[in-house]
């Protein structure tokens, strides 16, 4: 008894320690983050390997997940008389939700993994420690320009999936269930507001690439220097971040529409 | 590893490729190619209704079933205890008579409602800041089916004496 409330409070106090840990090491980043704002040359090819790696990926599930909402929404709505209005379902629902979340899944799992993957063999095979040695500071070199790009890749890939979601379900609407092309688009324009949807759906994603990029950048640092330790990282980042974009997903919901 | 070139070129069109799915998102889905007309595109007029039903800001306004215009702002007369409609039209339709009638139309039977204009026949035309007089409110379906019931009521009792 007594046993297994040592064992509940340990894992309770080591759960708060990391946390305190991820923030100390995202404040120190943060630090570096104007620095490789002017050294692009690394943050060029960080942007590549988180973004451009993931173009592919992206477009691909967009166009199924626009082409999805489309037959699906057009069974509900068909039976009110309503499928005209189809094109306000598809995109609404892309842009506010599923463009952001999914997107931020995805890259949960094609870049976050890899950033862990990453910066946890660096940590394992001490090259971090290597960099001190030279009075480099890691987190200012490596993990900043990461973060950074991170941050501007989800953005943008949330974009081209939304964007590419809606031609999906136009494909699907309008050219296998027979909407009225008109309808599709003008009634989409009326109800889908630049500043209220597009904007707010793009300042998620933002959210989004900030907390994964954060996570995977921090389970790789903080990884034990082992195969196995690099293996549990990669886990790590891929469940907590998903968590956590769904858990931030429901806040940022709840705060930008009411 | 790619060369330098290469990464920088494929980070360029990544970049191009996500400003353009926004550039499509702003002006094929959402409807931002009427409201980045800016404020000297349209005129606001406004017009008193007793009751507005379901018509909300960003409403259209149509004459003759084109949209020449949109419901820029919703308000109550807490005097009159009507709602006051303003409506921003564009600038090209400058050419609509002062005496022209603003109703409230719904689109199908569950549809979106609208303001509808009915041109009338005087040879002053609508300018910012006018007020509709004739106006005709929206149709409450409740109310609709509420005089139904009580109608036919009425229609047994009489039947019965």
């Amino acid at each position: 008894m007594i046993g297994a409330l040592r064992a509940l409070g340990r894992k309770a106090l080591g759960f708060c320690e990391r946390l305190g840990r991820a923030h100390v090491f995202l404040a120190y980043t943060l630090l570096g983050v104007p620095e490789s704002l002017y050294r692009v040359r690394p943050l060029f090819y960080q942007v590549y390997a988180v973004g451009v790696l993931s173009i592919v990926i992206t477009v691909v599930s967009g166009l199924f997940v626009g082409m999805v909402l489309a037959l699906q929404g057009y069974n509900t709505l068909v039976d009110f008389g309503a499928a005209n209005s189809l094109g306000i379902m598809v995109a609404l629902s892309l842009v506010r939700e599923i463009g952001p979340v999914v997107s931020a899944l995805l890259f949960a799992g094609r870049a976050g993994s890899a950033l862990t993957a990453e910066i946890g063999l660096m940590k394992t095979t001490e090259q971090l420690a290597a960099m001190e040695m030279m009075a480099v500071d890691p987190l200012r070199r490596v993990i900043a320009p990461r973060l950074l790009a991170g941050v501007l890749a989800l953005p943008l890939l949330a974009t081209i999936f939304s964007a590419v979601g809606v031609y999906g379900g136009y494909f699907v609407g309008v050219g296998l269930l027979g909407v009225d092309e008109g309808a599709f688009w003008s009634q989409m324009q009326t109800a889908v507001d630049f500043q209220n949807d597009v904007l707010n759906g793009v300042f998620k994603s933002v959210c989004f690439g900030a907390v994964v990029t954060w996570i995977a950048v921090f389970e790789g640092y903080d990884t034990l220097p082992t195969a196995a330790g690099i293996s549990r990282a990669t886990t790590r980042t891929v469940v907590n971040s998903s968590l956590a974009v769904l858990a931030l997903d429901f806040v940022l919901t709840a705060l930008m529409f009411d | 590893m790619l060369q330098s070139k290469a990464v920088e070129i494929t980070v360029g069109v990544f970049v191009a490729l996500g400003l353009a799915a926004l550039f499509v998102l702003a002006m094929r889905v959402s409807n931002l190619s009427f409201a980045s007309l800016g404020n000297d595109a349209f005129y606001e007029v406004r017009a008193e209704f007793e009751n507005i039903g379901a018509l909300k800001v960003r409403s259209p306004v149509k004459m003759a079933g084109v949209t020449i215009g949109r419901v820029g702002a919703v308000e109550f007369d807490s005097n009159t205890y009507n709602a006051i409609v303003v409506m921003r039209i564009d600038k090209h339709y400058d050419r609509i008579p002062d005496d022209s009638g603003a109703n409230i139309y719904t689109a199908g039977l569950l549809g979106e409602q609208y303001v509808g204009l009915t041109p009338g026949g005087s040879e002053e035309f609508l300018k910012a800041g006018t007020t509709i007089t004739q106006t005709q409110s929206a149709v409450v379906l409740e109310q609709l089916i509420g005089q139904l019931f009580y109608g036919q009521a009425n229609k047994d009792r009489d039947a019965r004496q």
